[in-house]
């Protein structure tokens, strides 16, 4: 049985459409990553899968209850942790994790047990009984995954897990998120704008952009749908192009301004045939296929195009702006 | 009603109140500097009939004053917690809103209790005289006008997209009740339409029943008071409750 899945989920603000007709099914066990630049939607899918949005058309279904007939039911066997950070800073650790435990209704003579293991999961024992507000970046990140695991959800929504955490601390996160699944066998949804952190993380990544699921595979499959590697040429002329396009091992060939870039399956074999076809040039580069490359395909730009904040939010500024 | 839950909510207002000092005695100084420099100095040009101090006069009105803009502000403050992810990790929890509503309503009930208890400390000093039974009815209907007024700030909360509707709500909402509540002078001899807003504004009922309580001077009925104060109270409550449970996350 799917722990996660989607009906036609839709989220419309006035004439916007934020998320489109969605239908995603996510399997125990599984880390599903949903890939896309800021405001693409992804924030949008989460808070509708843990009812703190309401969808304006389509239902999901969460480890079996309906989030729009149950969402009590939804909410208790679900963890979450957000975007931006969300533990009280005058509060310490310890208080933290025992206040959700109360509101989650946890009986008070598991409660002390329990967020001890949550706090020595995420090796945050020793620094329990300090103000959150001394705690780094990556600390407060730690301290909201010992608290999202107090009430044992089934399936924990990570949006941006490693949003604004240095390297190091990127790296630490996406050790204990492959503990969790291993350890606590959880079903994980990662939203993220990070190639690497999908890439190394899912178990299946669907692709996002302006609200639709573009393509949706495992990352090995995605990447190897490209045709393996990627040759960039700049300035061939346009007749050249088209008599790359007839190459027998050309699976496929985009063209951007004056760039060209063409996915073939084995450069090492066949370079010296397309520097040929495609005669004088101005550059060429050689590229193993990354993940980048199928976002690239699929989105039709980079993931950084967008910058810091989304098209949707900027469209949704602009008009408050104008209002 | 999840009990736990709004003991949690409530517990966490507590922990958090009691370690920002500054907030208190912010709350706390303000109003003692009313009573000083402002019932001191009008006082000594202002006679009012039947009034022998007027200090003591203004006591109860900006005893209301204090718990007016901290529950208010108590309330108004969620639309900090919403723009933070603070609310929102709440929100996702079982705890139904009006749970989480009413944890909130009694921490600012509980801080507004805390601060009239200090207040009537210093009221010793300009010569108020108390009894144990005028302590406790005073704090009861602290306890209960500022649940109304917790909930009116709340309220105001769940709509505001950003803390600087602050400025707006204290303009707007705070100084003209407090100012037509009767906390500075008697309505008795006000014109028809001070009078008629003043009639209307919940305010002066509160001021008045302090009033009585603390130094016997009254406008109203007792009755009265107590029946615009209790429904005040449970209206706010009701219709913060609905604002709640519609509020965006």
């Amino acid at each position: 049985m799917p722990v996660v899945e989607t009906f036609n989920l839709t989220k419309k603000y006035g004439k916007l459409t934020a998320v489109e007709n969605l239908n995603i099914s996510i399997d125990e066990g599984e880390v599903f990553g949903l890939l896309g630049p800021n405001g693409a939607g992804k924030t949008t899918i989460i808070k509708m899968l843990a009812t703190l949005l309401e969808p304006t058309s389509g239902t999901a279904k969460v480890n079996g209850f309906d989030v729009l007939a149950q969402p009590e039911k939804v909410r208790e066997s679900i963890g979450i942790i957000f975007q931006e950070p969300s533990s009280d800073e005058l509060l310490t650790g310890y208080e933290n994790i025992k206040l959700y435990a109360m509101m989650y209704g946890i009986p008070k003579a598991q409660i002390s047990s329990g967020i001890r293991e949550a706090l020595e999961l995420v090796e945050l024992s020793d620094r329990k009984d300090d103000l959150v507000k001394h705690y780094s970046g990556g600390m407060r990140r730690r301290l909201e995954i010992a608290r999202s695991l107090i009430h044992k959800p089934k399936v924990l929504f990570l949006d941006e897990p490693t949003l604004g955490l240095d390297p190091r601390g990127r790296e630490k996160m996406w050790n204990y998120i492959v503990r969790l699944v291993k350890e606590l066998k959880m079903t994980v949804l990662l939203t993220t704008h990070y190639m690497e952190e999908a890439d190394s993380l899912a178990n299946r990544i669907g692709i996002i952009d302006r609200g639709k699921i573009v393509v949706l595979d495992s990352p090995r499959a995605l990447k190897k749908s490209l045709g393996g590697d990627l040759v960039t040429i700049r300035g061939a002329e346009t007749s050249r192009v088209d008599e790359l396009r007839k190459l027998g091992f050309v699976r496929d060939i985009k063209q951007d301004g004056s760039e060209t870039r063409i996915s073939v399956e084995d450069v090492g074999e066949n370079l010296q045939q397309i520097l040929k076809v495609a005669g004088k040039i101005d550059s060429v580069e050689v590229r193993n296929t990354t993940l980048n490359d199928v976002f690239l395909r699929w989105a039709g730009r980079t993931i950084e195009d967008e910058g810091e904040s989304g098209w949707f939010e900027k469209i949704v500024q602009e008009s408050v702006e104008k209002a | 009603m999840n009990w736990a839950g709004v003991y949690a909510i409530w517990q966490r207002e507590m922990l958090t109140f009691f370690r920002e000092k500054p907030r208190i005695v912010s709350a706390v100084a303000n109003p003692i500097l009313w009573l000083l420099a402002f019932g001191g100095g009008l006082g000594s040009s202002v006679v009012i009939p039947g009034v022998e101090d007027y200090s003591q006069y203004i006591f109860a009105g900006i005893l209301m004053q204090t718990f007016l803009f901290s529950s208010i502000f108590y309330g108004a403050y969620l639309v900090w917690d919403r723009r933070i992810d603070l609310l929102k990790a709440i929100l996702v929890t079982p705890l139904s809103r009006s749970s989480i509503f009413l944890g909130k309503v009694l921490g600012g009930v509980t801080f507004s209790l805390v601060e009239a208890a200090i207040i009537l400390v210093f009221g010793v000093v300009i010569g108020i005289h108390y009894t144990v039974l005028s302590v406790f009815l005073t704090l009861l209907m602290v306890a209960v006008a500022a649940a109304g007024l917790t909930a009116v700030g709340l309220t105001i909360g769940s709509f505001m997209t950003s803390p600087e509707g602050f400025q707006l709500i204290t303009t707007f909402v705070i100084f003209p009740l407090f100012f037509l509540s009767g906390a500075l002078y008697p309505l008795g001899d006000l014109n028809i339409y001070l009078a008629t807003l003043s009639g209307i504004n919940p305010l002066s009922y509160i001021v008045d029943v302090l009033r009585s309580i603390l130094i016997g001077l009254q406008y109203f009925g007792t009755l009265e008071n107590i029946i615009i104060i209790v429904s005040f109270t449970l209206i706010a409550n009701i219709i913060g409750i609905q604002a709640f449970k519609r509020m965006r996350a």
